[in-house]
C-alpha cells in the first residue's frame, strides 16, 4: 500500500466509479456509493448510502425480482408445500435448486423443494387468461401429489399484466377442498427487488397460514415456557440445523424453523411460541413484526456467524429466559470454546490481515464482518443487493474501520472497487464469481456457501474457516501468471 | 462436534448422532402426512412406480413438473454473446437477467455479461420507453460495447412496447453522444410463453443478420455456418476445423466458442465472437449451412428465400450427421474431402468397433433440445443400442415425425418412443414402467437417477454439478469419439459397480476389456 490512507483510497474510487456514467445515472448512482466508518456520527447511513430505489436502467445489476424473493427466499424452501410458478416455463425453470435450502424428505412424495412445477403459460393464456388452468393445476396436483400439504401459487409477470385473479381460483378451490392454497402476487416488475418479493410472502403468511388456521394439519403442538422459532434461515447448506442444534443444548424447543426445512405445521405453530428468533431481518422482518403486534411474541435479531457474534447472540438470546436457560446458554459457551480456540489457532497465522470485499444479498454483507474479524482478516467493503437503509443503519455497528459500502452495486462499479483496492478474496455470488477468478483472485460464494456449509454456529465457524484458507491460500492462484512473464506483469 | 484434525463440512456433520438426534427431534413438530405415517409415505411412493400412476401423469393436461425446456430471452442472450463486443440486453425487468445470467454461468462456469433496462411497475403502466432511452445510453457508457442485441421478456411483450421505435427514439435523445447514428441497435421480440429458448435463438439471430445486413453487388464464394443454441462451445471448433481441413472461406455466425471459455489471466468482458462486420457481410456469402435446423426455422426461412443461398440443414453429430456435413461442404467448395478428415473418420469408426458391444442392444432413456436429440439418437443407432424413451419437452412441429422416422431405421423400433411436448415426471413415470438400461441427459436427470436407479450419462444443458463437460466437443468425427468414450465408460463403470460384491459376483469383475 503506497502512502495514501485506505479511506482516501476508497473515496478515490468512489469518485472515479462515477466518472464512467452519463450526468442522469451518475448523478444516481452518487447517493448509492460512499465510505462508511465506524466512529462517523455524520452518516444517517453507513457511508450515507441510500438504498432500496430502483436500478439505473442498462447497467449489470446483481438484483432479482419479487418472484425471486418469494418463491427463492420465503415460500419456496416450504418442503410440504408445492409452489407453482405461475405464467411461462422461465422463471420456475432457472430458479429451480438453485439455492441450497436443505431438507430432509422424500422428494416427489411428501416433500418438493427441489422440484419445478409450473402452468407453463402459452399465448393462448395470455389471450384467453389462465385462471381455468391454474385451477385444473390444484386437481392435477392432489391427484398425483397426495401427500403435499399445501400450494403456493407463485406469479410471474403476466399474471398481474393480464389481470388474471389468482386469488379468487386459489379460494375457491380452498372452500371446495378446504386445502391451503396462498396465492402470492409476487409479479416480477413489482417493487425495485426481491426485497418486495419477501414483503408480499410474509403478508401470506399472515393472510393465509396465521389467520387462515390451516385444519388439515394434525394436532396442535403442546406449548412449553421454552418454545422459540427461528425465522428467516433458508437452511443454506445446513445453516438451521447447525443454529438449532446450539439452541436446542441451551434448553430451549425450537418448534418452528423457516423456511429451510419447514413445513406448514410449523409456521402455523408459530404464533404460539414465547420468542421469535429472526436471522434474516431483511426478509422475515415483515411477519415478525406482525406477529409481536398480533399475538404478542416479542423477536430478536440474532447472529451465528463466527464466535464473537454468536456468542453474543446466544446471550441475548438466553437473556429472554430465566437461570436455568443462562445457566445453560454459559455452558453451551464453555463447550465450544476450545473448538473456537484451536479453529482460530489453526487457521488465524494463515489469514490474519487479509482483506476482503463483500456483496451479497440482504444480511450477510454485515452478519459475515464479524467471522471475518475472528479469522484477524478484514473487510473494506461490503454491500447489498436490496436492503433498506435500516439495514445500512445496523451494517454501521458491524464496520471496525472505513469500508466502501455500495449498494446495488453493478458488474461495472464492482470491478472498478476490486481493481481498485486490491483485496485479497471476493466474497459475493454465483454471477460475480468467475470474473475474480479470471483476475487471480480468491472467491467464495456467499450465497450458497460455494456447495460447502453450514457456516452457522460453531461447527459451521469451523468450516467457514477452513473454507476461507482454501480460498486465500490455494496454490492454485500462484498460476495465474506463467513462467515466462516478467515481474509485475498479469 | 468438529474436530480440528478434520472439519467436515454438512456432507458428514449431519450424519454425526448429535445432528441425527436433531433432525429426529425436529419430526415432532413438522406434521403432515409424511411425519405422521411413515408408512404412508412408503405406500405413495411404490405408487408412483405403478402402471397406474403412469396413465394418470400422462393425462396431465396443466401442470407442468420437471421441464426440460426454457424460455426465450434465454436464447437471445447466447446469440447476442456470440457477435463481437456485443452487449446482449433484455428490455424488461432485471430479474429475467439475473436468471439468465446464474443459468449460464452455471453451466460454463463462466462470466455471462448481460443488462437489463430493469422495467418496473411505472414501466407496466406507461410502457418502457424512457427504460430503454437510460438503459440504451448507460449501457454504451459504462461497458463500451459495439453492439447491443436488444431482445424482450414477457412483462414487455404483454404490454406490447415497439423495440423499433424505441431503439430510435433512444438513439435521437442521446444525439450521438453515447449512441453514434451508426450504432448497431439489433433487435427481437422473444416473448417466453412462446416456443423455448431455442425460438429465441432463432429470433435473435434473425433479428441480428435481417437487420444488420449489407447486400453488396458481388457475392464472395464463401459458407456461412450457424451453429445454434450450442452448448458445446467445443463443437464449435470442431465444426471449424472441418471447414478449415477444405481450406474453406466461412463465416461462423454466432460463435460464442470464446466468450465463455475465457482464459485466466485477465479479465475483459468479450471475448471472441463474430466480428461484427461479418455479420453484415454474411449476406453476400453464396452458401449458408444451420448445424441446428429446428433452432433456426425462421433464420433459414430468410436465407433461403431472401438471401437465395445454398446450403440447408446439416447435424453433424454422430457418424452418418457428420459424414453428411463433410459431404455438404464436398459439393459447396467442389472440393474433395480432405486427407485429414479421412482419417479422422476411419480413427472413429476403428473405435466404434472396439466399443460396438458394450453399447449394442443397451436401452437408453434421452431428452434434450430437438435438433440434439437427432444427432444423438442417430449415433445411438450406429452403435446398435436402442433408444427407449426418447423425450423432447420443447418439440417443434415435425420433430416428432423426423424422430420416428429414425427410430424406425431400427431393427429395435417397436420398442422405441417418441414423447414430445412431455416433462421429466412423465420420464419418472416412463423410467419406472418401462425401465432402461442407461439415461443421457442433463442435471435435471441427477433425481431421475436417484429415484429410478438408472445410471446417468451427463450429455445435454444444463450440466450444473458437473465440471468442464460443456469444454469438449459432441460433433465431428472427433465429437463421436466424445460420446463413445463417455457412453461406453459409464457402460463400463455400471458393469463394475454391478459385479464389484466380493465372493458374490465379482468373478465377473474383470481386469481386461
Amino acid at each position: 500500500m503506497g502512502p495514501e490512507s485506505l479511506e482516501a483510497r476508497q473515496k478515490a474510487a468512489v469518485e472515479e466509479v462515477l466518472k464512467a456514467y452519463p450526468a442522469k445515472a451518475a448523478k444516481n448512482r452518487a447517493k448509492h456509493l460512499g465510505v462508511g466508518g465506524p466512529e462517523d456520527e455524520s452518516q444517517k447511513t453507513c457511508g450515507n448510502v441510500r438504498s432500496n430505489k430502483k436500478t439505473v436502467p442498462g447497467v449489470m445489476s446483481q438484483r432479482g425480482c419479487a418472484y425471486a424473493g418469494s418463491k427463492g427466499v420465503v415460500w419456496g424452501p416450504v418442503k410440504d408445500m408445492i409452489h407453482i410458478s405461475h405464467g411461462p416455463i422461465g422463471c420456475g425453470q432457472y430458479s429451480r435448486a438453485g439455492r441450497r435450502n436443505y431438507y430432509i424428505g422424500t422428494t416427489g412424495v411428501d416433500t418438493f423443494v427441489t422440484m419445478n412445477f409450473s402452468s407453463d403459460f402459452q399465448e393462448k393464456d395470455i389471450v384467453f387468461g389462465g385462471d381455468k388452468k391454474l385451477a385444473v393445476c390444484f386437481k392435477e396436483i392432489d391427484e398425483l401429489f397426495p401427500l403435499n400439504n399445501g400450494i403456493s401459487v407463485q406469479s410471474e409477470c403476466p399474471i398481474g399484466l393480464i389481470g388474471d385473479d389468482i386469488n379468487a381460483t386459489s379460494k375457491q378451490y380452498t372452500k371446495q377442498t378446504g386445502k391451503t392454497v396462498i396465492p402470492v402476487n409476487c409479479e416480477g416488475f413489482r417493487g425495485v427487488s426481491q426485497s418486495l418479493g419477501h414483503h408480499i410472502a410474509n403478508d401470506t403468511v399472515r393472510d393465509y397460514v396465521f389467520e387462515a388456521k390451516p385444519q388439515t394439519l394434525g394436532e396442535e403442538i403442546k406449548e412449553t415456557p421454552y418454545d422459540v422459532a427461528i425465522i428467516g434461515d433458508y437452511n443454506i447448506g445446513g445453516d438451521a440445523w447447525s443454529s438449532r442444534i446450539l439452541l436446542e443444548e441451551m434448553g430451549l424447543r425450537v418448534v418452528a424453523q423457516w423456511s429451510g426445512d419447514a413445513t406448514l405445521k410449523e409456521m402455523a405453530a408459530t404464533t404460539k411460541v414465547k420468542l421469535n428468533l429472526l436471522h434474516c431481518y431483511r426478509s422475515m422482518n415483515y411477519i415478525s413484526r406482525h406477529m409481536e403486534k398480533e399475538y404478542g411474541i416479542p423477536w430478536i435479531e440474532y447472529n451465528f456467524f463466527g464466535p464473537s457474534q454468536t456468542i453474543k447472540s446466544l446471550r441475548k438470546i438466553a437473556a429472554f429466559f430465566d437461570e436455568s436457560i443462562q445457566k445453560k446458554c454459559e455452558e453451551v459457551i464453555a463447550k465450544y470454546q476450545p473448538l473456537v480456540d484451536a479453529v482460530v489457532n489453526k487457521y488465524r497465522p494463515r489469514l490474519e490481515g487479509k482483506q476482503v470485499m463483500l456483496f451479497v444479498g440482504g444480511l450477510r454483507p454485515r452478519h459475515v464482518i464479524g467471522a471475518y474479524e475472528d479469522l484477524g482478516m478484514e473487510v473494506i467493503g461490503t454491500g447489498y443487493e436490496f436492503a433498506h437503509d435500516d439495514d445500512y443503519k445496523r451494517t454501521k455497528d458491524e464496520i471496525f474501520r472505513s469500508t466502501v459500502i455500495y449498494d446495488d452495486v453493478n458488474e461495472y462499479e464492482l470491478e472498478a472497487f476490486v481493481k481498485k483496492l486490491q483485496p485479497d478474496l471476493v466474497a459475493s455470488g454465483i454471477k460475480e464469481k468467475y470474473v475474480f477468478q479470471k483476475m487471480g483472485l480468491p472467491y467464495r460464494q456467499m450465497h450458497s456457501w460455494d456447495y460447502s456449509g453450514p457456516y452457522h454456529g460453531y461447527d459451521g465457524f469451523a468450516i467457514f474457516a477452513q473454507d476461507m484458507d482454501l480460498a486465500i491460500n490455494s496454490p492454485v492462484w500462484a498460476h495465474t501468471k506463467a513462467p515466462w512473464e516478467k515481474e509485475g506483469e498479469a | 462436534m468438529q474436530e480440528i484434525e478434520k472439519i467436515v463440512n454438512g456432507q458428514k456433520l449431519f450424519q454425526r448422532p448429535e445432528y441425527k438426534e436433531v433432525l429426529n427431534n425436529k419430526k415432532e413438530f413438522e406434521g403432515g402426512m409424511g411425519a405422521i405415517d411413515p408408512e404412508k409415505v412408503k405406500e405413495v411412493a411404490e405408487w408412483t412406480k405403478s402402471w397406474d400412476y403412469r396413465e394418470k401423469n400422462l393425462a396431465r393436461e396443466a401442470i407442468t413438473v420437471n421441464p426440460a425446456k426454457a424460455c426465450q430471452p434465454l436464447g437471445a442472450v447466447m446469440v447476442a454473446l456470440g457477435f463481437e463486443n456485443t452487449m446482449p440486453y433484455v428490455h424488461g425487468s432485471h430479474g429475467c437477467v439475473a436468471y439468465f445470467r446464474s443459468y449460464f454461468t452455471k453451466h460454463f462456469k463462466e462470466p455471462t455479461p448481460c443488462v437489463s433496462d430493469s422495467m418496473t411497475e411505472d414501466a407496466a403502466v406507461f410502457g418502457g420507453l424512457a427504460n430503454m432511452k437510460d438503459g440504451l445510453k448507460n449501457c454504451a457508457a459504462l461497458y463500451k460495447p459495439e453492439m447491443i442485441a436488444v431482445s424482450t421478456t414477457c412483462m414487455a411483450e404483454v404490454i406490447g412496447d415497439d423495440l423499433n421505435a424505441f431503439a430510435t427514439a433512444a438513439k435521437d435523445e442521446d444525439g450521438g453522444e453515447f449512441l453514434p447514428a451508426g450504432f448497431p441497435i439489433p433487435y427481437a421480440h422473444t416473448p417466453s410463453f412462446t416456443g423455448s429458448h431455442i425460438t429465441g435463438y432463432d429470433n435473435m439471430m434473425h433479428g441480428i443478420l435481417d437487420q444488420l445486413s449489407e447486400k453488396s453487388e458481388e457475392k464472395k464464394e464463401r459458407i456461412n455456418i450457424i451453429p445454434g443454441f450450442e452448448t458445446y462451445i467445443g463443437s464449435i471448433r470442431s465444426v471449424k476445423s472441418i471447414a478449415e481441413a477444405f481450406g474453406a472461406s466461412y463465416l461462423m455466425l454466432g460463435d460464442h466458442s470464446d466468450q465463455w471459455d475465457m482464459p485466466a489471466g485477465e479479465y475483459s468482458m468479450f471475448a471472441g465472437g463474430t466480428p461484427i462486420a461479418d455479420a453484415k457481410d454474411a449476406v453476400n456469402s453464396t452458401a449458408t449451412i444451420s448445424l441446428q435446423k429446428y433452432a433456426t426455422v425462421k433464420t433459414m426461412k430468410m436465407v433461403h428465400k431472401r438471401w437465395k443461398h445454398q446450403g440447408g440443414f446439416s447435424n453433424p453429430i454422430g457418424l452418418k450427421g457428420t459424414d453428411e456435413f463433410v459431404m455438404k461442404l464436398a459439393e459447396l467448395t467442389g472440393k474433395e474431402v480432405p486427407e485429414k478428415l479421412k482419417i479422422e473418420r476411419g480413427r472413429l469408426v476403428d473405435a466404434m468397433q472396439d466399443s460396438y458391444p458394450y453399447m449394442h442392444g443397451k436401452k437408453f432413456a434421452i431428452w434434450g433440445d430437438p435438433d440434439f436429440l437427432i444427432g444423438m439418437i442417430s449415433f445411438l443407432l450406429e452403435m446398435g443400442a436402442e433408444p427407449t424413451h426418447v423425450l423432447c419437452h420443447n418439440a417443434p412441429r415435425g420433430w416428432e415425425e423426423e424422430m420416428r422416422a429414425l427410430l424406425d431405421t431400427s431393427p429395435a423400433h417397436a420398442s422405441c418412443h417418441v414423447w414430445a411436448g412431455k416433462d421429466l415426471w412423465h420420464m419418472r413415470s416412463l423410467l419406472f414402467t418401462e425401465p432402461v438400461d442407461f439415461m443421457i441427459g442433463n442435471s435435471y436427470g441427477k433425481e431421475l437417477m436417484r429415484d429410478t436407479g438408472t445410471p446417468l450419462i451427463y450429455i445435454g444443458f444444463p450440466i450444473f454439478d458437473r465440471h468442464h463437460l460443456h469444454r469438449y466437443s459432441i460433433a465431428g468425427y472427433d465429437g463421436a469419439l466424445n460420446l463413445l468414450t463417455w457412453i461406453t465408460n459409464k457402460v463400463l463403470d455400471q458393469l463394475d459397480e454391478e459385479t464389484k460384491n466380493i465372493a458374490s459376483t465379482d468373478y465377473f469383475f474383470d481386469l481386461v476389456r
